[in-house]
């Protein structure tokens, strides 16, 4: 089998953690911060970080263009947290001049579960994903308020005052979760996402 | 490390305030630059530019110098006017030790607080217990040994200190080196004589021999004090800072707007020089700046901490 090359948006953001995650899922995993990098992928990852900061560098730096078409030519692309903001067809509670990708017909609110000092690690249970709950940590993290037609609910939140509210998606290629499974070592869902680059080569 | 909060129950409920997610939320931050604001139009301003969070205080070092007295948090007021306005994180000051004010700051909601020795000092012996709170915080460093007594105490995230408010930026390199080289002298010891740098790091041995196995600190290490330009910003990082902070460089420098998105340009690409002279085209007068080596002993802030 071969290693798919994975990179991850390296404007800013816990890039790090992401490449880590993904080289031990068995991809080759390199940062993009150009589009000359981005030609040399099979899938991005858009890691955690600032969704303001983001979607403002992704402009300045010449990014938006580029990464559009290779998700409009069906490049498998991986959001989490961040990265779920910039993949949403809708976003409430961000700046009026965000923008995204608009990849995943969804809404999400921004810091939906509060400030940091609401932040919380939590299991999660997706479907698509054996072996027991992901242990994950959700930081300012956004909620999807909203799915369009052909995209799947792959994990909710299972208890406290948000239960029932949707973290993680998938519609096509695109996948995007509220939480970062990238900073608590469980795996399973880059190699999930690798698997996915891999089918899609 | 001791964490009291983490928890080990196999509930599905979530936890708030735990290690891994004070330590998580400055993950977030790497890679980006944060600026000191001391109004919500600065604080707009340094969003514009693309600053990953903003420190809301009261007056930005090189006017904590140029007018002395003590240095206290902020305002609530002014604080919410700031986290009214931004849709980034907001941090904000509290004085060494003062344990109060960092209360009255979680309870704003702020989303980091910074035990700075820009403030006045409150406590000569004794700094936060910061394992008492859920939000959580970062703390500056001049070696490693300080840095390990602040993450001890719960510190979620280290900047290395310069000397703030000089807009020079040679004690912000002579720390961040002095940092990284300890960490790479650790690597090289041999396990029977970790105790003795344990020792004279005053830090606790489960702490120093992590460092030794991982060659970095448990927790983000961010470097401040005395950046005033892109190449600055660029230099510090690949010296081996993480993230970038910004305090009287930006607001007291002729164009501040172009200035921040320089230096967060030059952050992200740091180890490119012809982005970097781009970037650094242009930007009119840099803060006036105070030579670091001409200030006396009271005067110097990095020394407040230990």
């Amino acid at each position: 089998m071969t290693a798919p090359v994975i990179g991850v948006l390296a404007l800013q953001g816990d890039v790090r953690e992401h490449l880590a995650a993904l080289a031990a899922a068995g991809a080759q995993a390199r940062p993009v911060r150009r589009p000359t990098e981005l030609e040399t992928v099979d899938g991005l990852v858009i890691p955690g970080g600032e969704s303001t900061t983001i979607s403002k560098l992704v402009g300045l730096y010449e990014l938006r263009e580029p990464i559009d078409k290779r998700i409009a030519d069906g490049m498998p692309v991986y959001g989490s947290c961040a990265g779920m903001i910039m993949l949403a067809s809708e976003v409430l509670d961000g700046r009026a001049d965000q923008r995204g990708f608009a990849g995943i017909e969804m809404t999400v609110r921004r810091n939906a579960f509060g400030r940091q000092v609401a932040s919380f690690e939590a299991p999660v249970r997706m479907a698509g994903i054996d072996g027991g709950p992901l242990h994950v940590l959700f930081i300012r993290a956004p909620w999807v308020e909203r799915v369009g037609q052909g995209v799947e609910v792959l994990g909710t939140v299972t208890e406290g005052p948000a239960a029932g509210r949707i973290v993680a998606v998938r519609q096509g290629n695109l996948l995007a979760t509220a939480f970062h499974p990238e900073l608590t070592g469980d795996r399973r869902l880059h190699a999930y996402f690798a698997d996915l680059v891999r089918a899609a080569i | 490390m001791p964490d009291p909060q983490t928890s080990n129950s196999s509930t599905d409920a979530p936890v708030t305030g735990t290690t891994h997610v004070k330590r998580g939320m400055a993950e977030m931050l790497k890679g980006g630059v944060i600026m000191d604001v001391v109004t919500a139009e600065q604080a707009k301003i340094a969003e514009d530019a693309g600053a990953v969070a903003v420190m809301a205080l009261e007056r930005v070092p090189s006017d904590i110098r140029a007018q002395g007295g003590v240095s206290r948090m902020s305002d609530p007021d002014m604080i919410d006017s700031i986290m009214d306005v931004v849709s980034i994180p907001v941090m904000a000051k509290a004085r060494i030790g003062h344990f109060v004010e960092a209360q009255i700051l979680q309870s704003l909601g702020v989303d980091y607080v910074d035990e700075s020795e820009v403030l006045t000092p409150a406590d000569y012996a004794n700094h936060i217990d910061k394992w008492a709170f859920t939000v959580p915080f970062v703390c500056g460093a001049t070696n490693l040994g300080e840095a390990l007594r602040r993450i001890t105490e719960g510190a979620a995230m280290i900047r290395s200190k310069g000397e703030a408010g000089t807009g020079d930026v040679s004690n912000a390199t002579t720390h961040m080196r002095g940092i990284r080289t300890e960490i790479r002298r650790l690597q090289s010891l041999p396990t029977d004589e970790l105790y003795v740098a344990a020792k004279e790091l005053q830090a606790p041995y489960e702490l120093v021999k992590e460092i030794a196995e991982t060659g970095k600190l448990p927790v983000v290490l961010f470097t401040a004090g005395g950046i005033a330009t892109p190449a600055d910003a660029a230099m510090m990082m690949q010296l081996g800072a993480e993230g970038v902070f910004v305090g009287s460089g930006i607001f007291k420098s002729d164009n501040p707007a172009q200035r921040a998105a320089a230096i967060v340009k030059a952050t992200t690409f740091h180890d490119d020089p012809e982005t970097l002279a781009k970037v650094s085209r242009g930007l009119g007068e840099a803060m006036v700046g105070i030579n670091a080596g001409t200030l006396s002993q009271s005067d110097r802030l990095a020394e407040r901490g230990w």
